[in-house]
């Protein structure tokens, strides 16, 4: 399954973006080959609004079932939600950190967003 | 510690940030003036001013901006006059009559939505970055500032309102700070929300008038909305004692808790004048009642 | 005639001077209605004591994808090209953020196959009623509902053309307080004396020159800040139209609601001279 993690940083030493709409990148990660690949997400740190939906878009075009991130808003988690894309909080890791409490189910999975919306 | 805290200490990492908001529904209860006391005896804080539109709290805090940075949000659009035919179908589709009859765009009513330059058969219109304003950081006797001016009659959409609050997060973690004050906008729309979203409390200041309670309570249902505690103010308590006593019965009724009241008092308007804080200007009279505030709010975060 | 009467602050006097000029006119035999355009907080029916006779719930467009006809990931131009981020493409349909579409119009537009219809939500409601004699139009911002200039266009579109109109604008400069100020004929810009006033005085008078709109001024609660913003306005050759004079009787007298030409008879000379000073800088042509 490919896992997509916000991330401050390209590489899977980098620490996790505690964003989701606004990280600065997204390391999709794929379980089953242990490869991965790196979006760049600055475009949408521009964007006046929206930039948590547009970030779950991008999330679904890589064909994640997952995604991994410090926090996530109402509009952002009803899109993933939509998109059959289970969401997972976590805080203060590296990517590769939290790809590993994922693979050892230590990770809850969110059944709702953690923060109100916002622009 | 507040529910920021709280939630953040679930989960391994300390963060004892508390922000709290001062917003009004009506303006001119002193709001303001109000932030104003609370920093001049606050410590440790980092200054907010959301209320972009129309933001006096510089003329008090006297800010020493050390960095300044351009708000651009959306775009503008623009027709060639050159290219125009005069057509028409621009103003027919444009759904905020933005378009002039002369084939003008007016920037105060576009809302950058680019539909006329889809329906342009000439290939006329092209779109623009809109510069919207500015934000600033600054430091102050009071602590660190973060404020910003909108462009006149520009769009206040909130944008403008969550870079001052993202900024005065960020200041507060890097210096350390124990809070965020923020001094909001009137209303119950754009500005104010985006000032209120995710806020560890907001206080309600108010006064004993029927307009002033009429709008308390519609702002009061915004905070419920957004599930925000708070702490209300009545300012001016003695102009309508009857109404005091309304605004009271309102607020223990809907669980505020019984209102702090300040009496009307000619300070407010002086120490503006003096461009001093009310703590400033009469420290006897004002230090005391500034801090029971400040140890009220401190009771309602630790909930 | 289309009068607006804005002042940069909020609780400086607007809805004040809106309503007694109102009320003066309707008793001058004028006729007259009262836009209350601050949708968001709204006011001024309080001191007319206004009994609403009609409210209609006001709704925007908002997009909703027929998925039978929609070309999905061969076409996705409402998704694209949407300024306002408010239409996604998740797993095999296009979702649609209603709290972020500004109701432009442009996805249904674009769309090949029109698998966009309009469908509404709700932002709020216009109302309408009269009190002491004075014709109120007003409008009510549906709480949470962001912005308030989609309501206002409507109260002002609904208000009656007819003999003079008095709109009251919203606190501020920004976009509520433009909706206001269009295809209006002269603003009236009410100043409280303090430092605060001033400095938001300024930014409004800004504004009505950029949009080259007539204005005149008001001073109101004079006496109980400085000299400032007189000084600014004779420094600017603004028309002052009318002093309004601070007093703890007037301060009571508008907490409980009541109109100063009822309670403090003495204003009515005051309306009278503002309402004759207005006339003359229109006729004038007065910018």
């Amino acid at each position: 399954m490919i896992i997509a993690v916000s991330s401050q940083g390209q590489e899977l030493k980098a620490p996790l973006d505690p964003r989701f709409g606004r990280a600065a990148y997204f390391i999709f990660y794929d379980t089953e080959n242990d490869s991965f690949e790196v979006l760049n997400n600055k475009p949408n740190l521009n964007a006046s609004q929206g930039a948590g939906i547009q970030a779950a878009q991008a999330v679904s075009r890589g064909k994640a079932g997952a995604v991994i991130t410090g926090h996530c808003g109402p509009k952002a988690f009803s899109a993933l939600q939509a998109g059959g894309i289970a969401v997972y909080l976590c805080q203060g890791n590296t990517v590769e950190d939290s790809i590993h409490a994922y693979k050892e189910g230590r990770l809850k999975q969110a059944d709702e967003a953690d923060k109100a919306g916002h622009w | 510690m507040g529910k920021l805290a709280k939630r953040n200490a679930g989960r391994g990492q300390i963060s004892i940030m508390q922000e709290i908001v001062v917003i009004s529904g009506k303006g001119g209860t002193g709001k303001t003036s109000l932030v104003s006391g609370l920093a001049a005896t606050g410590t440790r804080q980092v200054l907010g001013d959301c209320d972009v539109d129309a933001s006096d709290l510089h003329l008090i805090m006297a800010p020493e901006i050390r960095e300044t940075h351009e708000f651009i949000s959306g775009q503008q659009a623009q027709i060639d006059p050159d290219l125009c035919t005069g057509c028409g179908l621009c103003r027919a589709y444009c759904r905020f009559h933005a378009i002039s009859e002369d084939y003008r765009v007016m920037g105060e009513h576009c809302e950058g939505c680019a539909l006329c330059l889809h329906v342009c058969p000439e290939s006329a219109v092209s779109m623009h970055d809109r510069h919207c304003g500015q934000w600033y950081s600054s430091s102050t006797r009071f602590g660190p500032m973060i404020h910003a001016s909108l462009g006149i009659g520009q769009e206040n959409s909130g944008k403008l309102v969550s870079i001052v609050r993202k900024e005065s997060h960020q200041t507060a973690q890097e210096k350390g700070a124990e809070n965020v004050l923020g001094d909001g906008a009137p209303g119950v729309g754009c500005p104010v929300i985006a000032s209120l979203t995710n806020a560890d409390m907001a206080i309600l200041i108010t006064e004993p008038t029927r307009s002033a309670f009429a709008d308390l309570r519609r702002v009061f249902e915004l905070t419920k909305h957004f599930k925000i505690p708070c702490l209300a103010v009545i300012n001016k308590a003695d102009l309508n004692p009857d109404i005091t006593v309304e605004i009271e019965r309102f607020c223990l009724e809907y669980g505020l808790g019984a209102p702090v009241k300040l009496t009307y008092d000619q300070d407010f308007t002086r120490a503006q004048i003096q461009g001093q804080s009310i703590v400033e200007y009469h420290p006897e009279k004002w230090t005391r009642p500034m801090q029971d505030i400040w140890r009220s709010a401190a009771e309602i975060l630790k909930h | 005639m289309r009068l607006a009467i804005i002042s940069g602050k909020g609780g400086t006097g607007k809805t004040t001077v809106a309503v007694n000029l109102a009320l003066y006119l309707q008793r001058e035999g004028q006729k007259v209605c009262l836009a209350d355009c601050d949708v968001e907080e709204p006011n001024a029916h309080f001191f007319l004591d206004t009994a609403w006779s009609r409210e209609q719930k006001q709704t925007a467009a908002v997009p909703e994808i027929d998925n039978a006809k929609c070309l999905g990931e061969s076409c996705l131009q409402c998704v694209n090209e949407c300024r306002f981020n408010s239409l996604i493409w998740m797993a095999d349909r296009v979702m649609v953020f209603p709290e972020l579409c500004h109701a432009c119009g442009l996805c249904s537009f674009l769309c090949p196959v029109e698998a966009v219809d309009e469908a509404t939500r709700e932002i709020g409601l216009v109302r309408h009623g009269t009190g002491r004699g004075v014709q109120v139009w007003g409008g009510l911002l549906r709480i949470g509902e962001a912005m308030a200039s989609p309501l206002i266009s409507r109260v002002l579109k609904n208000a009656p053309g007819e003999g003079v109109l008095i709109a009251d604008a919203p606190p501020g400069t920004s976009c509520p307080a433009v909706e206001t100020l269009r295809d209006v004929d002269y603003v009236i810009l009410v100043g409280e004396p303090t430092p605060f006033g001033l400095h938001d005085f300024k930014i409004a008078v800004e504004l009505v020159r950029k949009l080259g709109l007539a204005l005149g001024t008001v001073i109101n609660r004079d006496g109980m800040g400085d000299d400032q913003m007189e000084k600014y306005i004779q420094h600017e050759r603004l028309p002052l139209l009318a002093r309004l004079p601070y007093s703890r009787q007037a301060a009571e007298a508008c907490s409980r609601g009541e109109p100063l030409l009822e309670a403090m008879p003495e204003f009515k000379e005051i309306y009278r001279n503002m309402w004759e000073n207005l006339q003359k800088e229109m006729q004038a042509g007065g910018k």
